[in-house]
C-alpha cells in the first residue's frame, strides 16, 4: 500500500503532476497507539462488539432498497474490504466504530505491502542506517567530544531486526481487527457483480458496500530481468540478504534515495539511474537541490540523469550486473555499467487484475480503477458504480500508506451517512533518509501555477535549521523549512522541510491546511524551547500576512 | 561580535525571513553594528583606483537607503552583493593610474564575522555568462548559512577560479569578471596562474607556477603503469562512484589507475594508491594516524617516485596496495621527527629459561618481551609519552605494546593493549587472537592504531641487531635482534659464554633524551635478566 515513487517511466510526461510526486513512504504505526488499547481487552469487547454489530445489520437489511441490476436484497456484511493493507485496516477499524458489520479479503498477509514489504520494514533499515552513520562520522562524534572506534554491524542481525518489525507490526494489525470483530477472509477476492463478491475458490459473499484496497506491487519497467538476487526491487532489498559493494539504483524517488540511505551507511557505493533530467524530480525544487547537496554529493553515489535503464541483466556466470543505458531523449544508446546488483525504485503499479471489473462494466486505466473524489468507482460509461469504492494505491490518487487509510475513512463516513471528501493536499509526505524530507501541499512550481490561474499572489518563507538551538546541540544544523503561502490571506499552500526529525516536524503544518488554519492565527501558538519544532514556529513567524491579525487577547 | 545563534529572544527578531518574492537589497556591511568585514577589508586595500572608489561609495549609499529591513531575513538566504576589486595585473596597480578597471576578482566573501573560509555550494552563471548588475552569481555556504552572492558589476564571468564544492579562504579570489569579450582570454590565463584551488589565501595571484606543478607530479609517476595496460588493447574502464569522487578531489587520472577490484574496475583503495595517501580510517581520536609501521625494511620505499629516476627497460610497476600506500605515508612522515638511537645488550639466559618453562602454557616469546618492555615502561613515563605538536610532552594513560608483524606483502602493527596490567597469560592469548585478525585482515582500527610503544623482533631471521624507524605518533620504538651465545668478560677479566641479544631503541629527541632512554634500558636488561616478576 505504499506508494509511487517519481522516476518516471511510468508518467514521464507530467513529472510535476500531484500524483507522481507523491510517494511511497512514512507512514506511521498508528495502529500501535490508541487503537490498540482494543486488544488488550479483547474476548469480551469481542462478543460485545459481535452483538452490536448483528444489529445493525439487521438495521440496515429492512432500511436497505433494492436497486440497479440484480442486486442482492439481504446482505452478508454492510462492508466487505478486498485487501488488507493499511488502507482496508484503517477502513475496517472505523466501520466498526460506526457500527458496520465488516469483513477483509486478503490473498496474502495482512498488513499488505506498507507493513511487511514497505514502510515498515525500510523504517528498520533506516535506523540501523542513521545510526551507523552518526557513528562513521568522526568529524560529528568528535565536535560533541565523543570517541567511538570501529563501528561495525552483522549483515543478519540488521535483516532479522526488519524482519521482526514487520512480523510484531503484522501480529498487532491481526489482533487488532480480530479484536474489533472484523471478519479475516482469506483469498483473493474478486467482485461478481453489484454488491456481491467471490473470495477464495468459490465462497460468495454479499455486502451492502464494497471497498477495493488492493494496493501495488513493484513497477519493473521491459527489458529488466528480476533474478531477485542481483537485480531486485524493493520487495527483495528489505529482505537485505545482501549488502551489495556497489548497487545501481535505478529510480531517485522516495524509494530509491531511502534506499540509497540504507545501502551508502552499510559500506555499498550507489550508482542513481534516474529518467529525468535531474534527481529528485518529485521534490520542490529547492529542497531538492539541498537535498542533492546533503544527501548525495558528500556520500559514496554518482548517478546517470536523463536516461532509462533499457536492459539490466543479473549477474552470472561470474559476469557483473549488466546495465545498459539509452538517452531518455534521443533513444540512442548510451553507456554500458557494470555493477554488483541493481534496485529497481521506478515506481509502484497498481495490483488490480483478477478483481473481476469487467462484471460490473469498469475499465482500469493503466491498471488503476478510476474513482471520483470521493473515491466512488467510475465505470467505462463515466457513471458511479453505487456502492462500489476503491481506496489507496489501486486507484493512484496518492499513493501513500496513511492516504489510504485516510480515503478509507472518508470512505466509511460517507457510507455512514456523512457526506465527506478528503482534502489530499493536507496529506503529508515523508523520505526517511538523514537528515529526513517531508512536505505538504503545493510545491513552489505548482503554487505558482496555481496562483497564475486563479490570479493570487504568492510568498515564500525559509526557515534554517542552522538557527535552531536544538539543531545546533544536537549538531544536526543542516536543513531547511519552506513555506509557500498567500499573503493575501494567509493561507498555508505548502511546507517543505529537510533536516532532522523532517518526518515528524510536517505534521503542525499538515493539521493545519486540514483545518484551515491560518498563519495569522497559528503563528500565535506556543512551542516548547528549546525544540525543533521552533523551525516552523519561526517560519510561520516570518511569513508576512497582510490581512488584519487577531490580536491575541489576554484572558 | 558574534552571531546571536542562541538567544532565543534574540532569535525570534534576527532571523525572520524575507520572503524571496521581494529580494531585499541591502549591503551586510552597512548593518548596525556590524563591524567591517573582511571582504570588504580586501576589497579596500586592492583598490587603489578612483573609479572603484566611486563605485564602492555609491554602492554603500545604495544600501544605506534599503527601508528598514535590517539584518533580519540574512540567516538562511539572504542576497549577498560581492564586491570585487578592480585591475588587478600586479604593475597594473602599482601604476596607480588606471581609470578603468577591465578584469574584476571576486573575492570569497566574509558572510558571518566568524567565517574564516567559504565553501561554494555552486556557481549559478557559468563561465562565459554575461552578468548584469545585481544578479546571483554563486552560492557560498558559510560556518552558518548558505548564501546567494550578486554582482556589483556588469560584466563576463570570465573564469571560475575556485569550482563547486571546493573552499576557499575568506578573501581570496573566487572567479573572474571581465567587462568585455576581448579580455576573457586575458582573464582565463590569470586564473590558469592563480590555480585552480583555493588554496593560495592572497587575493592577489602571487605564485603563477607553484599550484600547477603538484598535479602534474601526481601524474609524471603513473605513466608507465598506464602506457603497460594500454598494451593489451582498448580498455574500458569502470570505476565505482567513491573512486570517481577521491580521484577528483586528489586530481588523479582515472585513466591511468589500473583497477584491482572485481572485475578489474577501479576502486576508492585503488585511486587512493596512485595518489598515494593514506585512506582515512575510522575514529581512534586519542592517537595520532599511525596504522601501519615500521621495520627498516619498510623503509627501502620511498613514497613517490621522483620523475628524475631513469627508466631501466623492462621493469613491471606494481602500484602500492592501500596498506604498502600507508607504509609509504608514515614512513615519509617519519622524516619530519628528529630521532636517535640508543643500543643495549641483554642477557637472556634467565629469559630463556622461564620461555622454556612457559612455552607449553601458550606463551610466546613476543608476549615475554612485551611484558618486560610493559614493566620497564611504566617506570619510564616519558618513554611511553609522544610528542604531537612539538610544544608538549602528552603523557599516555595506557601502556599499549604495538608488535610490528609481516603480513603477506605488507606490514601491520597490531597493538597489545595495557601490556603492562595483563598477566603474561592473558598477554599470550590476547596477542593470537591478533595475529588471527591481521592474518584475515579483520583487525579493528583501535587494534592496529592505538599503540603508545612498538616493538619489532627480527630475532628469529637470525638477525644480531638492527634499527627500526620510529612510527609517526609515538616516542619510541624498541629493535630486538637475536639472542646469540656470545663470550662475555666480567670485570675480573674471566670469560664466560652468555646468550646475549642486542635491543636498539630508536626514540623522538623531542621528548626522550639519551639518559631516559639508557635508563629505561638499564630498567629492560633488568626485567629480561630477572625474569621473575614477568610471571608474577
Amino acid at each position: 500500500m505504499q506508494s509511487l515513487i517519481s522516476t518516471s517511466p511510468i508518467s514521464p510526461s507530467n513529472p510535476r503532476s500531484f500524483d507522481s510526486f507523491s510517494s511511497p513512504t512514512p507512514f506511521t504505526l498508528r495502529f500501535c497507539g490508541l487503537r490498540l488499547q482494543v486488544l488488550q481487552s479483547s474476548h469480551l469487547k469481542h462478543r460485545t462488539i459481535n452483538t452490536t454489530s448483528k444489529k445493525t445489520r439487521n438495521n440496515v437489511l429492512a432500511a436497505s432498497p433494492t436497486s440497479n441490476g440484480s442486486p442482492p436484497t439481504t446482505f452478508d456484511y454492510d462492508l466487505v474490504i478486498i485487501g488488507a493493507g493499511v488502507g482496508g485496516h484503517g477502513a475496517a477499524l472505523h466501520a466498526v466504530e460506526k457500527g458496520l458489520k465488516t469483513a477483509i479479503i486478503e490473498g496474502d498477509v495482512i498488513g499488505g505491502t506498507c507493513v511487511n514489504r514497505g514502510c515498515v520494514p525500510s523504517k528498520a533499515l533506516l535506523a540501523v542506517s542513521g545510526r551507523m552513520r552518526e557513528l562513521q562520522d568522526e568529524h560529528h562524534m568528535k565536535a560533541l567530544g565523543l570517541q567511538v572506534s570501529g563501528a561495525g554491524y552483522s549483515r543478519q542481525a540488521v535483516a532479522d531486526h526488519a524482519s521482526n518489525l514487520a512480523s510484531k507490526i503484522r501480529n498487532n494489525l491481526t489482533n487488532s481487527l480480530k479484536a474489533l470483530g472484523v471478519d479475516i477472509l482469506t483469498g483473493f477476492g474478486s467482485i461478481l457483480g453489484p454488491q456481491k463478491v467471490k473470495y477464495g475458490l468459490d465462497n460468495l459473499i454479499t455486502a451492502k458496500d464494497i471497498i477495493i484496497a488492493t494496493g501495488s506491487v513493484p513497477f519493473v519497467p521491459k527489458g529488466i530481468e528480476v533474478d531477485g538476487k542481483t537485480v531486485v526491487t524493493s520487495d527483495h532489498a528489505l529482505k537485505l540478504e545482501f549488502v551489495p559493494d556497489w548497487i545501481a539504483i535505478v529510480g531517485s524517488g522516495y524509494i530509491g534515495l531511502e534506499f540509497s540511505d540504507v545501502y551508502t551507511a552499510l559500506g555499498s557505493e550507489v550508482t542513481f539511474i534516474e529518467a529525468l533530467d535531474q534527481l529528485m524530480p518529485g521534490f520542490d525544487p529547492e529542497i531538492g537541490k539541498l537535498a542533492q547537496r546533503v544527501l548525495i554529493n558528500p556520500r559514496k553515489i554518482d548517478y546517470h540523469t536523463g536516461v532509462f535503464a533499457t536492459k539490466i541483466t543479473p549477474s552470472k556466470d561470474g559476469k557483473p550486473v549488466i546495465i545498459e543505458l539509452t538517452d531518455a531523449k534521443t533513444k540512442e544508446p548510451k553507456e554500458t555499467l557494470e555493477v554488483d546488483a541493481a534496485l529497481i525504485a521506478t515506481g509502484r503499479a497498481p495490483f488490480t487484475r483478477g478483481l473481476g471489473l469487467e462484471n460490473i462494466n469498469v475499465e482500469t486505466q493503466r491498471g488503476f480503477v478510476p474513482v471520483d473524489e470521493r473515491m466512488r468507482v467510475i465505470d467505462a460509461k463515466g457513471n458511479t458504480v453505487p456502492h462500489l469504492y476503491c481506496i489507496g494505491d489501486a486507484n493512484g490518487k496518492l499513493m501513500l500508506a496513511h492516504a489510504a487509510s485516510a480515503q478509507g475513512i472518508s470512505v466509511v463516513e460517507q457510507i455512514s451517512g456523512k457526506d465527506h471528501v478528503l482534502n489530499h493536499l493536507s496529506v503529508p509526505a515523508a523520505c526517511f533518509t538523514h537528515p529526513e524530507i517531508s512536505m505538504v501541499g503545493l510545491t513552489e512550481p505548482q503554487a505558482k501555477e496555481k496562483a497564475k490561474k486563479e490570479k493570487f499572489k504568492i510568498s515564500v518563507a525559509k526557515t534554517s535549521f542552522k538557527a535552531n538551538t536544538k539543531a545546533l546541540a544536537e549538531n544536526e544544523g543542516e536543513g531547511l523549512a519552506k513555506l509557500i503561502y498567500r499573503p493575501d490571506t494567509g493561507e498555508i499552500l505548502g511546507v517543505h522541510i529537510l533536516g532532522m526529525h523532517a518526518a515528524d516536524l510536517i505534521h503542525e503544518a499538515s493539521n493545519a491546511i486540514a483545518l484551515g488554519t491560518r498563519i495569522q492565527d497559528i503563528k500565535f501558538a506556543v512551542h516548547a524551547h528549546p525544540t525543533l519544532s521552533e523551525v516552523l514556529d519561526e517560519l510561520f513567524k516570518s511569513a508576512h500576512v497582510s490581512v488584519d491579525e487577531h490580536k491575541p487577547v489576554a484572558v | 561580535m558574534k552571531w546571536p545563534m542562541f538567544g532565543r529572544c534574540l532569535q525570534r527578531h534576527l532571523f525572520h525571513f524575507i520572503p524571496s518574492s521581494s529580494p531585499p537589497h541591502f549591503l551586510y556591511h552597512s548593518l548596525c553594528n556590524f563591524p567591517p568585514i573582511s571582504f570588504i577589508h580586501s576589497f579596500t586595500i586592492s583598490n587603489y583606483s578612483p573609479q572603484s572608489t566611486t563605485s564602492m561609495s555609491s554602492s554603500l549609499l545604495q544600501s544605506t537607503t534599503t527601508p528598514s529591513l535590517s539584518f533580519s531575513s540574512s540567516i538562511s538566504k539572504s542576497q549577498w552583493r560581492f564586491t570585487s576589486s578592480p585591475a588587478v595585473t600586479f604593475t597594473r596597480r602599482r601604476r596607480n593610474s588606471t581609470v578603468y578597471a577591465k578584469i574584476r576578482e571576486i573575492f570569497m566573501p566574509a558572510l558571518s564575522s566568524t567565517m574564516t573560509e567559504g565553501k561554494i555550494v555552486s556557481w549559478i552563471k557559468s563561465e562565459g555568462d554575461v552578468l548584469s548588475k545585481g544578479e546571483s552569481v554563486v552560492v557560498v555556504e558559510s560556518d552558518k548559512a548558505d548564501m546567494d552572492v550578486e554582482t556589483f558589476y556588469d560584466g563576463i564571468l570570465a573564469a571560475i577560479v575556485v569550482p563547486e564544492g571546493e573552499s576557499a579562504p575568506v578573501g581570496a579570489p573566487i572567479g573572474l569578471l571581465a567587462e568585455t569579450e576581448a579580455e576573457i582570454e586575458e582573464a582565463k590565463a590569470k586564473a590558469a596562474s592563480s590555480g585552480g584551488s583555493g588554496s593560495s589565501p592572497a587575493p592577489v595571484a602571487a605564485a603563477p607556477e607553484k599550484t600547477v606543478a603538484p598535479v602534474a607530479a601526481a601524474a609524471a609517476p603513473a605513466k608507465p603503469a598506464a602506457a603497460a595496460v594500454v598494451a593489451d588493447g582498448p580498455r574500458k574502464i569502470v570505476s565505482t562512484p567513491y573512486a570517481k569522487k577521491l580521484a577528483k578531489q586528489h586530481k588523479v587520472d582515472i585513466n591511468k589507475v589500473i583497477g584491482t577490484g572485481p572485475f578489474g574496475r577501479i576502486t576508492p583503495a585503488d585511486v587512493e594508491a596512485a595518489a598515494g595517501i593514506t585512506p582515512v580510517k575510522s575514529a581512534a581520536p586519542s592517537v595520532t594516524a599511525a596504522p601501519v609501521a615500521t621495520a627498516a625494511a619498510a623503509a627501502a620505499a620511498p613514497a613517490k617516485s621522483a620523475p628524475a629516476f631513469a627508466e631501466i627497460p623492462g621493469a613491471t610497476i606494481v602500484p602500492f596496495t592501500t596498506m604498502q600506500a600507508a607504509v609509504s605515508k608514515n614512513m615519509i612522515e617519519s622524516l619530519s621527527v628528529p630521532t636517535f638511537r640508543v643500543g643495549y645488550p641483554v642477557m637472556t639466559d634467565a629469559l630463556d629459561a622461564l620461555y622454556a618453562k612457559v612455552k607449553s602454557k601458550g606463551v610466546t616469546m613476543t608476549a615475554l618481551l612485551a611484558k618486560a618492555a610493559a614493566m620497564a615502561l611504566v617506570q619510564h613515563p616519558v618513554v611511553n609519552a609522544s610528542c604531537k605538536d612539538g610544544k608538549s610532552f602528552t603523557y599516555n594513560s595506557s601502556i599499549n605494546i604495538a608488535v610490528a608483524v609481516a603480513i603477506n606483502g605488507g606490514l601491520i602493527t597490531p597493538v597489545l593493549q595495557d601490556a603492562d596490567k595483563l598477566d603474561l597469560y592473558l598477554l599470550s592469548e590476547k596477542w593470537k587472537e591478533l595475529v588471527e585478525k591481521a592474518r584475515s585482515k579483520q583487525l579493528q582500527p583501535h587494534e592496529y592504531n592505538s599503540g603508545t610503544f612498538t616493538l619489532s623482533n627480527l630475532g628469529m631471521f637470525g638477525v644480531d641487531r638492527f634499527d627500526a624507524i620510529l612510527p609517526p605518533g609515538q616516542g619510541a620504538i624498541m629493535a630486538v635482534g637475536a639472542s646469540k651465545p656470545t663470550p662475555i668478560a666480567d670485570k675480573d677479566g674471566y670469560f664466560s659464554v652468555k646468550s646475549q641479544m642486542l635491543v636498539n631503541v630508536t626514540a623522538d629527541h623531542r621528548i626522550v633524551y639519551g639518559a631516559d632512554l639508557a635508563a629505561f634500558l638499564k630498567t629492560f636488561a633488568k626485567i629480561v635478566q630477572e625474569p621473575d616478576s614477568l610471571t608474577l
